[in-house]
């Protein structure tokens, strides 16, 4: 038997004793994720058990080094691990921003000692981490942010203003972009600060989705104290930072471009019916969803394509762009084509009969997928430019 | 006709468009959905709507309307549509009283126009039974029992099934499911044994119902048309709805559309105005252009109902699936032109899309009526 043969046994053994009942279960939407953090929401107490079991392994972050919290795995065995977790519809034990976007970056650029004080505080989903990137006047211009940091010695002062922070009132630590010097070139003068969000001076105020939901806020610091012990890399070159991170993000928010365990096409039949072959009884709507399906076929096959070709250790560079557009408007098809084949199912926003409006409350967070994280302009803009190399107007 | 507006029709526009971003706003809506209101519209609001006589706009001067046509009708709904002004013109006015004047005898006509012509009656049609708009998949049924018909089954989607005072029930009292013969139309009361009303709370933050009709026993004089022969004035009803819903739909696009533009020009990122990316202004101008087409179908439908045309099925499902095609292009683009703010309840682009998306669904979606456009087209 080969080591990656052996891998799969111990592996499959392990997950069938330690996986709960509970965590095989499909995730109720955005929400029911678990998160992680100083106070954990809580939804089932088996998450818990589920991610700590998952963290003594490692393997809330199987790619990361040992010594990290991570599981020190190789790609093949990552694969193979992933793999038998969809097997048997074992849930995701931890999802954060420290996972998908922090930790990359930290790994990158952090100092040993960075690595060692937060990294495995992510890995066991101890901290749970909010980005505090865009400002009222810095979003897609986000270079142009102003949020002011003062050298006091062995620390910075912030103040200002952030905007649209995911779960920022329930996160612990933020990582955060702010202006260490304003002489130079917007992109020059950036620095990127840890800190934890729990210091005297910082607000939040939760802002409403029209899904209904508060998932992100304004965050404002007043005179809060951030160690420079927490200063990744430079001062003043944070920019490079907070665009590989972003690349990390992208990458995660395209992964909503995958296709459903339910194909929309499946369950466009069993709401609409079908005719004595098989076809959707609807034919213009069987072909607007064979050709949604499609392309998360050929999205799907690039995702692995460049996966396979990139070697180890290089960045994700533009393709992370073309995934983020491409993966977001799919989302955005998907969730527009529920519509289409549920009708009057999906248009529910409470109550029982619509499972709490479910289906429309994903849709109408689905239209952020495009804004968040850079919105589809700029990913285009990205690739006209530095993939192109089309010319500023 | 030619396609331009009478004096008359612009000057029921202009009044149309100030008493509705006075009255009844996105602010008046949110109001509603935050208070909870199970009725999704303001009576005082509907009184004064009433007292101008919009809800007799299309109903003839002989049974109490202003006989303003569906041009005139249509006119009205574009600046509920540019206001989400949530109100009874659609559930009654624009689908219940064609009904009745597609169907009815004189006796009923002469009862019931009237009575929507003055406000005094709320009536709505309960039609939808499943997912999707299907009406030859009507199931609910009607059998006779002496001077009687026994109504069972159950319905969706009915507008404002809360506040009616009568129900327009489409049921099957002969054929089989998936025949347009063998449809009939029975009013049945709010309070009549048997039938229950529960509030289901959509998206669009509107009143719409679920009925369930238990043996429900209404007598026999109640039934508008001939026994089994509704489809003909159902069809047709259901043609000048969708046209209605089209106008609604592309006041809605245009205000979504108009503040977006706005935000073009106020939004600054990279030191300029973001209107000033090509990227953004193609799109916009795209928008525009169709937008005018959209404008251009739905001004032609509406005539073709005044002028008694052939040829309205046709038109009707082709101005719906534009208005629907268009909608949904303005309403995404909104959000997205809009950027983080685009996404927040705050910010009013959001009911927009809510809106859009029920309106729609109903009485059928983009590719039904796509679907019947070819069909109707010969192909
Ligand atoms: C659900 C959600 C969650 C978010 N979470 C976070 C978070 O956790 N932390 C954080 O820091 N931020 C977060 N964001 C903010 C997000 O990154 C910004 O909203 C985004 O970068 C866009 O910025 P903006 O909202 O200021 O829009 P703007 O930059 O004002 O953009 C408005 C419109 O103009 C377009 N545009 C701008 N510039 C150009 C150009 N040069 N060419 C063509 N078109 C252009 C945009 O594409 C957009 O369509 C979140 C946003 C959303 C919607």
């Amino acid at each position: 038997m080969s080591d990656l043969e052996q891998f799969r046994q111990e592996t499959r053994a392990w997950l069938e004793e330690n996986c709960p009942e509970s965590m095989r279960t499909p995730v109720k939407g955005f929400d029911d994720l678990y998160n992680g953090g100083r106070n954990p929401e809580i939804d089932h107490p088996d998450q818990k058990v589920w991610c700590d079991r998952m963290a003594a392994r490692g393997w809330t972050v199987p790619h990361w080094p040992k010594e990290y919290g991570g599981g020190g795995l190789d790609k093949e065995q990552v694969k193979v691990l992933r793999q038998e977790m969809a097997r048997i519809n074992a849930r995701s034990p931890l999802d954060s921003f420290g996972i998908s976007m922090l930790g990359p970056a930290l790994l990158h650029f952090g100092s040993q000692e960075q690595k060692l004080e937060h990294l495995p505080k992510i890995a066991r989903g101890e901290i749970r981490w909010c980005q505090g990137y865009s400002e009222p006047n810095a979003g897609s211009d986000l270079a142009s942010l102003a949020t002011k940091a003062e050298d006091k010695g062995d620390h910075y002062l912030i103040n200002g203003q952030k905007i649209w922070t995911s779960y920022a009132d329930k996160s612990d630590w933020i990582f955060c972009l702010v202006r260490t010097d304003n002489s130079g070139s917007k992109h020059e003068g950036i620095s990127f600060v840890l800190f934890d969000m729990a210091s005297p001076g910082v607000t939040t105020r939760p802002i409403k989705l029209i899904s209904g939901s508060s998932p992100f806020c304004e965050t404002f610091f007043d005179n809060v104290k951030a160690y420079k012990s927490n200063l990744i890399g430079e001062e003043g070159k944070g920019w490079a930072i907070a665009k590989y991170l972003l690349t990390h993000e992208r990458e995660m928010i395209s992964g909503f471009g995958a296709a459903p365990k339910k194909s929309v096409g499946q369950m466009a039949v069993e709401a609409i019916g079908s005719d004595s072959s098989g076809r959707l009884a609807n034919g213009i709507l069987r072909q607007v969803i064979a050709q949604y399906q499609l392309d998360t076929l050929a999205f799907a096959a690039t995702m692995a394509r460049v996966g396979d070709e990139a070697k180890a250790g290089q960045g994700l560079g533009a393709a992370s762009s073309i995934f983020k557009y491409y993966g977001t408007e799919l989302n955005k098809r998907r969730n527009e084509l529920n519509l289409a084949a549920l009708g009057e199912q999906a248009l529910g926003w409470d109550g029982p009969e619509y499972r709490d409006g479910v289906v429309s409350r994903d849709w109408l967070r689905s239209k952020g997928n495009s804004i968040e994280g850079g919105t589809s302009e700029v990913q285009l803009n990205i690739i006209s430019k530095r993939v192109l190399g089309l010319p500023d107007a | 006709m030619a396609l331009v507006l009478t004096e008359e029709q612009v000057m029921l526009k202009e009044s149309a468009a100030g008493f509705l971003a006075e009255k009844a706003t996105v602010a008046h809506l949110r109001k509603l959905r935050d208070s909870d209101n199970a009725q999704g519209f303001d009576s005082d609001v509907w009184a004064e709507m009433a007292a101008m006589g919009w809800a007799g706009i299309a109903i003839p001067e002989e049974f109490g309307g202003l006989g303003y046509g569906y041009t005139g009708l249509g006119l009205v709904l574009e600046q509920a549509g540019r206001n989400l002004s949530a109100s009874p013109l659609q559930s009654t006015v624009l689908i219940a009283a064609t009904l009745i004047s597609e169907l009815g005898n004189s006796e009923q006509k002469g009862r019931l126009l009237p009575a929507i012509a003055a406000g005094e009656q709320l009536i709505t049609l309960a039609l939808q039974e499943r997912g999707h708009h299907a009406p030859q998949q009507t199931a609910t049924s009607a059998r006779r029992d002496g001077d009687d018909f026994v109504i069972s089954g159950s319905k969706l989607m009915v507008l404002d099934a809360a506040s009616a005072n009568q129900f327009i029930v489409i049921a099957r009292t002969g054929g089989d499911v998936g025949q347009q013969q063998g449809l009939s139309a029975l009013l049945v009361d709010a309070a009549t044994a048997g039938l229950s009303v529960e509030r289901r709370e959509m998206v669009d933050s509107r009143n719409v119902g679920a009925l369930v009709l238990d043996k429900v026993r209404v007598p026999a004089a109640n039934l508008l048309g001939a026994e089994g022969d509704a489809w003909g004035g159902l069809s047709r009803t259901l043609d000048i709805a969708n046209i209605g819903l089209a106008a609604e739909l592309l006041g809605l696009s245009v205000e979504a559309f108009e503040r977006t533009v706005t935000y073009l020009k106020e939004r600054k990122q990279f030191g300029k105005v973001i209107g000033s990316f090509q990227g953004l202004q193609h799109r916009a101008a795209e928008l525009f252009a169709e937008l005018e087409l959209a404008r251009s179908i739905v001004l032609q439908a509406l005539h073709a109902i005044d002028d008694g045309e052939q040829e309205l099925a046709l038109l009707a499902s082709a101005a719906k699936a534009k208005l629907c095609e268009v909608a949904q292009r303005a309403s995404n683009e909104a959000i997205q032109m809009h950027g983080g703010i685009g996404m927040t309840d705050e910010y009013e682009i959001g009911f927009f899309i809510k809106r859009a998306r029920v309106a729609q669904h109903t009485f059928g979606d983009y590719n039904y009526h796509l679907d019947r456009f070819a069909l109707l087209s010969g192909f």
